[in-house]
């Protein structure tokens, strides 16, 4: 017989591990990525598959050669971050800046501050925001959607966010929403199609990945909020309008994907339906009023960093603190 | 031109009244402290190991400065010499206190304690302890997870890669306790520091009887007092079927080590011994030799 | 249906032995009769080498308040008594006693007819449970008699029974109320006559339907037992989880559970208590689940106290090839042994053999704030800021954080998708934490 393994209770576990967690969200951003495809064609797939090699290509050599210890691709997280940040770029990007993006990202983002959960702040975000200050003209040159055949439209569209920022009403109610919801629409091309990233939501709930408090906390809070400044411009115009500030920009991809990375958001459930409270706020009240058209990725960027705060204030429920009663 | 002159002109306003401000604060909450304990500080090794039972050397050094005399005084990783310093720096005499340093009790390597399971919890000593006797037959011996190796701040002990034992480094230890308070099962003993380093001692805790002992580590003191027998300075008790060699006590004449018939008993940082010599304690004869 | 509120995972099932019907073991050569059987002082041994003894001899005696008497489980001669290595491999006080034939005690009635009266008044039956040392069987072996003595302070007002049986793997209990139902129900009787309650809920988990079934038919005129059928949700056995969830009280932290005014007695208890109360007999023998997925027979076990495991792994087609690890007791708590001679006791539920394959345990890698560990702990604690606040040696945060709350139940272990070993570090805590505040309520007092 062997040599019998001796180690302190539990002797079993779920199963469920950290790169099996990160490869379940990258399954669930697939619907995504196809609509992508779709409606931005080649262009989609070579800033996503730039951004992954470089991702972990960077991620390889910091570990390596820097850190000198042994790399850890396998558990999907830079993986991960390439993916998300090439989600949160338009697909007409010059390929070199994505390279510049990951590599804020990944050196900056993650390994500066001790690699994989000890980064305050999300690095796909932290490489997206760098480019936002950047390269403000190419990041917000979005190339006009064409369904897959058609040829792509050089021409710039504007973004519904663009469109709702400019608050001409008659304009707005043009907007038609069944193509934000399918992606027929400009913006980063990641956060264009609402039901793909809907569907993943579904797909990370039933995984079990994520909890549901982040996202559906940002979203109502963006729609109420977005509503009730709107209301006195009419009901009807105020539903359409905070219907669009869901369906626009990157709100679902970061509500979604970004604001529930597991190493930037509280720990508590409390705690994580607070920040998704604040993150909603923060990002209406930059869209409506700030100098951006787009204020989802600054509002999960200020929450990253409150989140220390929450989880110290923020503590679960204990057991034994319910009122006796019966 | 005019407008670099504006610039510099303003800025240098602006650090003069900033300077002016943080002076006259500096001034106003001044604590006024003796400038000795910074000095006293200065002289001492700045581990901040506790072994001198104070918090720090800050702290140390504080009391040294406050304290009428320095008798009692030690701080262990600096010893005699630091000490000699500081009572220069405070006019004070100095006393001398014999150095100590961390003795392993345990010689329980792979070699000589066969594994008999493997452990896959916390690689950490005092887990292991509470949850069973370890991945050996023996339930005193070494479990090599370097809890004694993390508590030093000297960096003073390092786990042998083919033992897995732990190793003091004779040079840098100072013998302030830590990791004899940090062992879960009490292996690392704070002895005397013999002349440049030697000491003899018992390399064992298993206070089973004989033949469990031995079954588990060939290396084991089973207890059998011959080394009681054999020493002149009744520097050796046995206890629990466990020998306990006295550093107080013992001369170092290694007679305990011819006699253990286990291998118990270890002296350590002797220079080889001559083959023709009986053994005698020779301490100034042979020329320094620290392995 | 009901369960607890907080917290809680549901790990895989596994009961290959489930509708096993019990099998009497046969006795071992030589019973070692480990001193510590049960929670507290070891019991005082009472007997000398060569004495003979036969089944239902008292061979030590309770040492204090909070220990338990130990009675011989076998017949035969004492051979010494000395020290064994018990499941964690430290030397035990224990007896030796080989075995002659199979001589009771004549106070025992070993007939299978059901006693249903008890003329006992409250204290009889307590001394009566005391006497015949009885222990919580469900694992923790508390004393059974202290927990019926509740402080003065304290009314208790209903009894639960504790079936919940939720360690994956174990069916002992279930095999147990299968077979024993009226026993059973007697000894519920008795305990709330000892107590004095007027009421009892039997708390079952939903995957053990035919107990369900059985014992609501057997309760199905009388309004004083209840059976409460239950989510199945790990850790739903824990005392403090079982109150939770079958009459929605919450133990204050700190507090006793009989602050709720319920007390708790496991299902294996209720029967051993009839056993002792109206059959004189001594807790000597229990069932044991010994399981595993590379056992040829896997099965519910009567073993006498102090049989080798080695013997009982035997008995369920000897130790397979590939073993990895062995368990005392469900993958969930129970402890794993590199001992296969240590022998069992008043505790042991099961003997859990798993393959090496499924045995070892991951690297850790870096904690990504998952919050899962939060999310599964049944006590509402902080798992991974505990475990890195003890592992960095700041017992105040740990301390500040409940760390004392913790149940050890393993749920932020087994959740935790970057393997890390939360419950050894949290554990290890929580012993210092609350050595610390001993000590200063000692100074206080």
């Amino acid at each position: 017989m062997n040599k019998l393994i001796v180690s302190p209770s539990p002797h079993t576990h779920s199963g469920l591990s950290t790169a099996q967690c990160m490869y379940g969200v990258l399954i669930a951003l697939i619907p995504t990525f196809l609509i992508s495809i779709y409606f931005f064609g080649i262009d989609a797939l070579l800033v996503t598959t730039t951004a992954v090699i470089a991702c972990l290509l960077f991620e390889f050599l910091i570990q390596k050669y820097l850190l000198k210890k042994a790399p850890t691709l396998g558990d999907g997280t830079a993986i991960l971050t390439g993916v998300l940040l090439a989600f949160n770029l338009p697909a007409s990007i010059p390929l070199w800046i994505v390279v510049i993006g990951a590599l804020f990202a990944i050196g900056v983002g993650k390994m500066a501050f001790g690699g994989l959960g000890n980064n305050i702040f999300n690095p796909a975000l932290a490489g997206r925001i760098f480019l936002l200050i950047s390269f403000p003209q190419q990041m917000t040159t979005w190339p006009t959607p064409a369904p897959w055949g058609a040829s792509v439209d050089a021409v710039t569209g504007p973004t519904t966010l663009n469109i709702l920022k400019r608050g001409n009403i008659e304009e707005i109610a043009n907007i038609d929403v069944i193509n934000t919801l399918i992606g027929n629409s400009g913006g980063s091309f990641g956060e264009v199609g609402a039901i793909a990233l809907i569907i993943g939501f579904v797909y990370l709930l039933w995984r079990k990945i994520i909890t549901w408090h982040i996202p559906v906390s940002i979203i109502l809070t963006v729609f109420l909020f977005s509503f009730a400044v709107t209301i006195k411009e009419g009901l009807e115009y105020a539903i359409i309008f905070a219907e669009l500030q869901i369906f626009s920009g990157g709100l679902l991809l970061g509500a979604i994907f970004m604001a529930t990375d597991y190493v930037t958001s509280p720990m508590t459930r409390g705690g994580m339906i607070l920040y998704g409270i604040l993150i909603g706020i923060i990002t209406v009240v930059i869209r409506l009023w700030g100098a951006y058209p787009e204020g989802m990725s600054f509002a999960i960027f200020i929450m990253n960093g409150a989140t220390p705060l929450i989880n110290k204030y923020m503590k679960p429920k204990r057991f034994g603190e319910v009122v006796k009663h019966g | 031109m005019n407008i670099i002159t504006i610039s510099i002109i303003s800025l240098a306003t602006i650090g003069a009244i900033a300077a002016l401000i943080l002076y006259v604060i500096a001034q106003r909450f001044k604590v006024d402290e003796d400038p000795r304990i910074d000095e006293v500080e200065k002289a001492l090794p700045g581990a901040n190991c506790g072994g001198c039972g104070k918090a720090g050397c800050r702290s140390f050094a504080e009391s040294c400065v406050k304290a009428s005399s320095l008798e009692g005084m030690l701080c262990p990783v600096g010893g005699n010499k630091v000490m000699q310093q500081i009572a220069t720096i405070l006019g004070k005499e100095a006393h001398e206190a014999e150095s100590r340093v961390a003795v392993v009790r345990c010689n329980g390597s792979c070699q000589h304690r066969p594994q008999t399971n493997t452990y896959e919890g916390a690689h950490n000593c005092a887990i292991t302890h509470n949850l069973y006797a370890g991945n050996t037959g023996c339930a005193y011996g070494c479990l090599g997870c370097g809890d004694c190796v993390s508590v030093c701040s000297l960096g003073a002990i390092s786990i042998d890669p083919e033992t897995h034992l732990p190793v003091v480094n004779i040079d840098i230890c100072g013998g302030c306790g830590a990791c004899s308070r940090v062992c879960p099962r009490n292996i690392i003993e704070i002895r005397k520091k013999g002349p440049k380093g030697r000491g003899v001692y018992v390399a064992c805790m298993n206070k089973e009887k004989g033949g469990v002992a031995r079954k588990a580590c060939e290396v084991a003191c089973i207890g059998c007092s011959k080394c009681a027998k054999e020493c002149k300075f009744e520097a050796i008790t046995i206890a629990n079927n466990l020998s306990y060699i006295d550093s107080d006590k013992c001369k170092m004449c290694r007679k305990c080590v011819d006699a253990c018939p286990t291998g118990a008993i270890l002296a350590v940082n002797f220079p080889p011994r001559k083959v023709v010599e009986p053994a005698t304690p020779s301490t100034e004869t042979t020329p320094s030799d620290n392995k | 249906m009901k369960t607890f509120k907080i917290g809680g995972v549901h790990p895989r099932e596994n009961k290959i032995t489930a509708g096993q019907p019990i099998t009497v073991a046969p006795l071992p050569q030589q019973a070692v009769i480990l001193l510590s059987q049960h929670i507290g002082a070891p019991a005082q041994c009472i007997v000398e080498k060569g004495d003979s003894v036969k089944v239902g001899t008292l061979l030590a005696k309770a040492n204090g308040f909070v220990s338990a008497n130990i009675h011989s489980p076998v017949s035969g001669t004492i051979a010494k008594i000395d020290t064994v290595a018990d499941g964690s491999g430290y030397q035990k006080p224990a007896i030796y006693i080989n075995v002659e034939g199979d001589e009771w005690n004549e106070s025992i009635d070993r007939s299978e007819e059901l006693i249903k009266e008890c003329n006992l008044d409250a204290q009889a039956i307590i001394d009566k449970i005391d006497q015949m040392g009885i222990v919580g069987i469900g694992g923790a072996t508390f004393p059974t008699k202290v927990k019926l003595m509740p402080p003065p302070n304290m009314k208790p007002e209903v009894l639960i029974i504790n079936a919940v049986e939720c360690e994956p793997y174990l069916t002992n209990d279930h095999a147990l109320m299968m077979a024993k139902a009226d026993q059973i129900i007697v000894g519920i009787e008795i305990l709330m006559k000892a107590v004095r309650v007027e009421r009892t809920f039997i708390g079952i988990e939903a995957n053990k339907p035919d107990a369900i079934e059985l014992f609501k038919q057997k309760t199905q005129n009388r309004k004083d037992i209840e059976v409460v059928s239950l989510q199945c949700r790990y850790p739903q056995g824990g005392e403090k989880q079982l109150i939770d969830a079958v009459i929605g009280r919450q133990v204050a932290s700190g507090a006793l559970p009989v602050s709720t005014g319920a007390i708790v007695q496991n299902v294996a208890t209720a029967h051993a208590v009839y056993e002792a109360v109206q059959k004189n007999k001594p807790l000597i023998e229990r069932v044991v689940t010994v399981t595993g997925k590379s056992l040829a027979r896997p099965g519910n076990y009567l073993a006498r106290m102090g049989m080798p495991i080695s013997q009982l792994i035997e008995v369920a087609g000897g130790m397979p090839q590939d073993t990895g690890k062995i368990v005392l007791g469900g993958p969930m708590m129970g402890r794993a042994t590199a001992n296969i001679d240590t022998p069992t006791g008043k505790g042991t539920s099961g003997i859990l053999v798993i393959p090496e394959s499924e045995a070892h345990r991951h690297e850790p890698s870096p904690c990504i704030r998952c919050a899962k560990c939060v999310s599964a702990c049944p006590m509402g604690l902080e798992p991974y800021l505990l475990s890195k606040a003890v592992a960095i040696g700041n017992l105040e945060i740990a301390e500040e954080r409940n760390i004392y709350d913790c149940i050890e139940c393993g749920c932020c272990s087994y959740s935790c998708p970057a393997h890390r070993p939360l419950l050894d570090y949290i554990r290890q805590g929580k012993g210092k934490v609350m050595a610390i505040m001993r000590s200063r309520a000692a100074e206080k007092k």
